[in-house]
């Protein structure tokens, strides 16, 4: 059992800004802090779910359809978040919508779930899974504050820039679109510094 | 058959609520295949292909099995039973769309490279990765939605499937020819690649956005 494990995730491995995955329900969740709270915390569930479900079942399974039996226990996970979205909040659950099931074709499960649980003892597999869903909660909170902050002049529905005007882009798909290029670029640019100092 | 609602998700799949634009579904073979127009055509005709199939068999199963009150669970457990009057959409909904998914495009490889190899080995090579292309189960969610009210029927359903795919493909074929002349430029180091794809796919959904209103 590694701390780094858990650790990784956050920065040196951000599933969605160093490995670029899972960009779909990040670009549409992002546009308000909420959603990209709820989804954040369903892919924390999902991702560490998923990924102690795997790693127990990692000598049961056969390598040969060991795809079709990790998106069974993923849509396991996911069926569980989504039924409890739409019974406890159910005007969350409408504005994520299609995401929550979607998370089944979620990169960032199943490459977890390939390249490390189903190699892994249930400990690191468990680091591993709430590692990897809180650097992508992050990641999805750092675009939700930007898009809110600069398209809504809002912080979780609640507004805290008084007399600004906001740039409604910011929170429809275009603003999404080019933040996140952005963020990536300021990123690699991070990497390659980093990289150059080294 | 209302030639007016099937009119609306033709113009509506392909410009207003495009899947890649204005849904975001899709992205990772969208930045992934988009290099050159050849794999991007490629991968937009297999993903309109296995998109319209989809929408095929899950709206029948959804129908027929998974709905409340759905013949299958009526012949099977009764009319009044519990199960029935339930259905079993919410509980196994995504979990029988994404095994029937991956269980079609497994078959389609297999009969390819049996049947047709030179068309297999065009488009062999993007098929095992559509499976986990969202835009294929996100067609099959978006068809048949939990209010009864809302259900597409099954034309609309394929309909809405072939041209979400061929949205998908238009899109596709754009920012390739976008990506092919990127390429020559002398971009800072850190924007090359998938960054500045993004700001390109920002920028066009931009243009798309002008769309809005049409339907």
């Amino acid at each position: 059992m590694k701390i780094g494990e858990l650790t990784k995730g956050f920065f040196r491995e951000n599933p969605l800004f160093v490995i670029v995955l899972g960009v779909c329900p990040s670009l549409a969740t992002s546009g308000s802090l909420q959603t990209a709270l709820a989804m954040g915390a369903a892919v924390i569930f999902v991702c560490v779910g998923s990924n102690v479900g795997v790693s127990l079942l990692r000598k049961v399974i056969p390598g040969g359809v060991r795809i079709a039996c990790f998106i069974v226990v993923i849509s396991t996970f996911v069926t569980i978040t989504d039924l409890f979205l739409k019974a406890y909040f159910p005007d969350i659950s409408r504005t994520i919508g299609i995401f929550i099931p979607l998370i089944v074709v979620n990169c960032i499960m199943l490459g977890r779930a390939e390249a490390f649980a189903c190699k892994n003892t249930v400990m690191d597999s468990l680091l591993d899974g709430i590692g990897m869903g809180c650097g992508y909660t992050l990641a999805l909170l750092l675009m939700g504050t930007i898009r809110e902050l600069s398209g809504n002049g809002s912080l979780f529905g609640v507004k805290v820039l008084p007399g600004y005007n906001p740039m409604t882009v910011m929170i429809s798909p275009p603003g999404a679109f080019l933040l996140l290029g952005l963020l990536l670029g300021f990123f690699k640019w991070m990497q390659l510094r980093k990289a150059a100092a080294r | 058959m209302n030639l007016e609602r099937i009119f609306l998700i033709v113009i509506g799949n392909l410009f207003v609520t495009n899947f890649v634009l204005a849904r975001f579904l899709g992205l990772c073979p969208f930045v992934g295949c988009s290099k050159r127009t050849s794999d991007a055509f490629g991968m937009g005709v297999a993903v309109t292909f296995v998109m319209a199939m989809a929408s095929l068999l899950t709206h029948t199963i959804d129908t027929y099995v998974l709905r409340p009150q759905a013949p299958l669970l009526v012949l099977l457990a009764g009319a009044e039973s519990q199960v029935a009057r339930d259905g079993l959409q919410a509980v196994l909904r995504t979990l029988v769309y994404i095994l029937t998914i991956a269980s079609f495009v497994q078959l389609v490889e297999m009969f390819l490279k049996k049947n047709v190899p030179a068309l297999y080995r065009a488009l062999g090579i993007y098929l095992p990765l559509i499976t986990t292309n969202c835009t294929v189960l996100g067609v099959a969610l978006l068809n048949t939605p939990e209010d009864p009210a809302e259900m597409l029927t099954l034309v609309e359903a394929v309909i809405q499937g072939m041209f979400a795919g061929l949205g998908f493909t238009l899109v596709m074929l754009l920012m390739s020819g976008i990506r092919e002349r990127i390429e020559q430029l002398a971009l800072p180091e850190p924007m090359r690649g998938m960054p500045i794809a993004f700001v390109c796919t920002g920028l066009m959904a931009l243009a798309f956005l002008g769309f809005t209103g049409m339907v």
